[in-house]
């Protein structure tokens, strides 16, 4: 009696896991994946495009930017999403382009009564000579410096631009834009960096040489502190992908990534 | 049922464990082929017991990362055990019936709470009120301990409670007619007769919070630096695993398993001392 | 100076009473902030669409569907295995030196960090069985990182079972197989319905594993090859790409309540079940 017990469910279960799997692909399938803080991005540009073209299911994965090399390399996906600095060795063999660029915000408290630095003060921060808040005209306590972990592209980017950084010791390390963002607006003391999409009222960005993070002074090549967001692709992908390409550099898919606190490719 | 249908089970379940087993063997085996020729080339003293961490220049000490694995393991612990271990007693033995059918799902549910939302308390909350009130970062070997000590009390009281609940009513009954308090007869018998499932529940905790990543990355600081007060930041092995993973290429990422070897060497050693002290007790008896 | 028996029993519920008391408390504190700051949040809307706008708006269905999906492919898949290997382990071999080697390698395996499940789930499922990422890499994955804890809860519980029932049932004529499934399962279905509870809490809160074998498509899942999202993953997201703190919150919430009345659920069918037996 139990004997059909048990035949009656892995029947029912294997039925299950057949018919699941049956729900066919007749779309041309795009997938994307890599880059987490680009990803909510791509999802948004992939749903704009997949309404004007059913035909194409596009799916966007995150799994960070390294992984997304590696997925475009061993054909998981067929576009990786990467927001490094420079994109590695391994990977010239494929084609990339920029699909958009990100600004890089210094942030404090809003309590703290610093309001700008310069690039000397930031490199004395960051890399520990610089510990006391006083020793650049705010409070006498000691600043708590906060930055992303060694693989991040914002931390590879910030550390490149600022030019002769070698992290103190003593930083915290959070492995997210977010956990920054709460790390510091819960200590008066903290300095970190983040994307500058990120920016709530819960922090303050600091002008950095009198530039601040803004659309213009990037543009205008005044405030340094840019990445590039890379999208990696072997040469012999579909025509689909080609396609989808070309749509994320037009002037919609652009304005859109704008709309949202990037900033555009060119 | 006949002999056929005997033979029939048998072999089934025979299957079953040897592919159950043979899975777990696919991810041990996973994790040495990837980090054993790591420790071949580098050295295992110097693995182990060099404190410069610098995939860069190729340096992969992890002195400090096992340190502190061990403090944030053995804190959360010390929370965790005995404020399980004793709710599970006081639930089982002393609380009601209706009262312990509220309780049980409500703890049961912590454990369905995601590490990372842990961790996010962890950083909105605890973070700043240790920061305030002890000193340091906030981001701690304290506040990691807290965090993890909280993560697996659902474990050890779930356990722990089936345990002593599938204590036999004789037991205690016939310690209650010799004479016994209700103390008495739980912690001279009924703790002794659900030993060892308790011992399983610390150890599945303990397991748990040396393998715990999210919420520790988020509120331990992951500094790489032997702490030297538990108002210091941390950085665990398997924090050092997640955040170096992402951008590990080659012998970098031969380090991190090699990381995960070691955290399976001191796993094993936890437990095997966890072991060795129930069969010391069991013998002097 | 030894205090009568009366004492030591008063002090001794004191400070238990106590302990569970403090766990309570925290425990409670924690549900019930995530409740206040998620629960806002919580509309029908939220419930019942799909994320819009990068998920600052819109709702979470698609992750509700893949956290329901994810898990339970999980637990069908670790379940027989975990079971029917605590079953082999306890009746159906002697305790030796292998069986407590086994028993602490799976002890050993519980601790291994989930990132290193995923690495392996990616690397094996998603990449070289070129399953890519979906459903059934993840279930696969999860499955193999809760087999641990239903292997030693399940084999704690049947242990636990008196060897009286055993006996009883031979003596009636029943084979191992007989005695096993009418009589010490039965018997050890509470402690097994533990080990099932804490890998479904598991598998529901897992991240890291999950988006690398499951990935995090914000799509319906529609099939056993599709990507899915679950709740945990998707609060990972809004609340580290600094998305929605709102969102990530209400998404706790559903998610606590979701666990609750699965928890309720398999209780009560437990309490059903048992209750049925006994008459």
């Amino acid at each position: 009696m139990h004997f059909t017990t048990l035949k009656v469910f892995t029947f029912c279960a294997f039925s299950g896991v057949v018919l699941l799997s049956g729900c066919g692909k007749s779309r041309e399938n795009i997938t994307l994946a890599g880059s987490t803080a680009f990803q909510p991005f791509a999802e948004k540009l992939a749903d704009q495009y997949m309404a004007k073209h059913p035909e194409v299911a596009i799916t966007i994965q995150g799994g960070g930017s390294a992984l997304g090399i590696q997925s475009a390399q061993t054909g998981a996906a067929q576009i990786g999403m990467a927001d490094l600095v420079s994109l590695p060795a391994e990977t010239s063999s494929m084609k990339n382009i920029v699909v958009a660029r990100d600004g890089i915000a210094i942030v404090v408290h809003p309590s703290n009564p610093i309001a700008g630095l310069n690039l000397d003060q930031v490199r004395g921060i960051f890399s520990g000579t610089i510990k006391n808040w006083k020793m650049v005209g705010g409070a006498d306590h000691d600043i708590a410096v906060i930055s992303r972990e060694a693989g991040s592209g914002t931390r590879s980017s910030f550390e490149q631009i600022i030019g002769g950084l070698k992290l103190t010791g003593d930083a915290l390390i959070q492995d997210s834009n977010g956990t920054i963002r709460e790390t510091v607006a819960n200590d008066a003391h903290a300095i970190g960096y983040l994307s500058h999409g990120l920016i709530n009222e819960k922090i303050k960005p600091v002008t950095i040489d009198g530039y601040s993070c803004c659309e213009k002074d990037i543009m205008a090549g005044t405030y340094k502190f840019v990445r590039p967001v890379f999208l990696v692709y072997k040469e012999d992908v579909s025509p689909a992908c080609h396609a989808f390409l070309d749509y994320l550099l037009s002037a919609e898919a652009q304005n859109l990534l704008h709309d949202n606190g990037l900033i555009k490719a060119k | 049922m006949n002999v056929t249908g005997e033979k029939f089970a048998k072999f089934l379940l025979t299957a079953v464990a040897f592919s159950a087993l043979a899975s777990l063997l696919l991810i041990a085996v996973f994790i040495f082929k990837e980090g054993f020729p790591f420790i071949l080339k580098v050295g295992l003293s110097d693995f182990l017991f060099s404190s410069d961490w610098n995939p860069q220049t190729g340096n992969f000490g992890i002195f400090p990362m096992i340190v502190s694995s061990l403090y944030v393991t053995l804190g959360a612990m010390l929370i965790g055990a005995p404020l399980g271990i004793a709710g599970a007693i006081f639930i089982n033995e002393f609380l009601s019936r209706p009262a312990m059918r509220i309780i049980k799902p409500t703890i049961e549910l912590l454990a369905g709470i995601p590490s990372v939302v842990f961790g996010f308390l962890g950083v909105m909350v605890l973070a700043p009120f240790i920061r305030t009130h002890f000193g340091g970062p906030g981001l701690s070997v304290l506040t990691a301990a807290l965090i993890l000590g909280i993560m697996v009390l659902p474990t050890v009281i779930s356990i722990s409670t089936d345990a002593i609940s599938a204590v036999p009513n004789s037991y205690r009954e016939g310690a209650l007619a010799l004479g016994a308090t209700r103390w008495q007869s739980v912690h001279m018998v009924t703790i002794k007769a659900a030993r060892s499932g308790i011992i399983a529940s610390v150890i599945l905790a303990m397991g748990r919070a040396l393998g715990e990543t999210m919420a520790v990355i988020m509120v331990a600081g992951n500094t790489v630096k032997i702490p030297h007060a538990v108002t210091d930041p941390v950085r665990t092995l398997t924090a050092n695993i997640a955040l170096e993973m992402a951008n590990a290429t080659g012998m970098a990422r031969e380090a991190l398993f090699a990381t995960g070897i070691v955290l399976f060497v001191v796993i094993m050693i936890l437990n095997a001392i966890a072991l060795s002290v129930i069969k010391g007790k069991r013998n002097k008896q | 100076m030894r205090l009568s028996p009366k004492i030591t029993q008063a002090l001794a519920v004191a400070i238990l009473g106590s302990a569970t008391f403090l766990t309570v408390v925290v425990l409670v504190f924690i549900i019930i902030f995530i409740l206040g700051k998620g629960l806002p949040g919580v509309t029908w809307e939220f419930l019942s669409c799909a994320p819009k706008d990068m998920g600052k708006a819109g709702g979470i269905l698609p992750t509700l569907v893949g956290t329901v999906l994810l898990p339970s492919m999980a637990i069908a898949i670790a379940l027989p295995l975990g079971v029917g290997t605590a079953v082999y382990l306890t009746e159906y071999t002697r305790e030796n030196r292998m069986t407590h080697i086994l028993r602490f390698g799976i002890d050993c395996l519980a601790g291994i960090p989930s990132i290193i499940f995923g690495l392996f789930g990616f690397i094996f499922f998603v990449v070289m069985l070129k399953m890519g990422w979906c459903l059934l890499s993840g279930a696969l994955t999860l499955a193999i990182m809760i087999l641990p804890t239903i292997i030693r809860t399940s084999e704690e519980a049947i242990r636990a079972v008196p060897n009286a029932f055993r006996e009883v049932s031979f003596s009636l004529g029943a084979t191992r197989w007989e005695t096993v499934l009418k009589v010490v399962l039965p018997n050890a279905l509470p402690g097994i319905v533990t080990g099932v509870m804490l890998g479904i809490g598991r598998s529901i809160g897992e991240t890291a594993a999950v988006i690398f074998t499951a990935g995090s498509s914000l799509r319906m899942p529609m099939a056993a090859f599709d990507s899915v999202r679950t709740m945990s993953v998707h609060f990972y997201i809004l609340a580290r790409e600094g998305i929605s703190n709102e969102n990530a919150y209400a998404t706790a919430a559903v998610l606590v309540i979701s666990v609750l009345m699965i928890n309720l659920l398999s209780y009560s069918m437990m309490h059903r079940f048992i209750a049925k037996r006994s008459r």
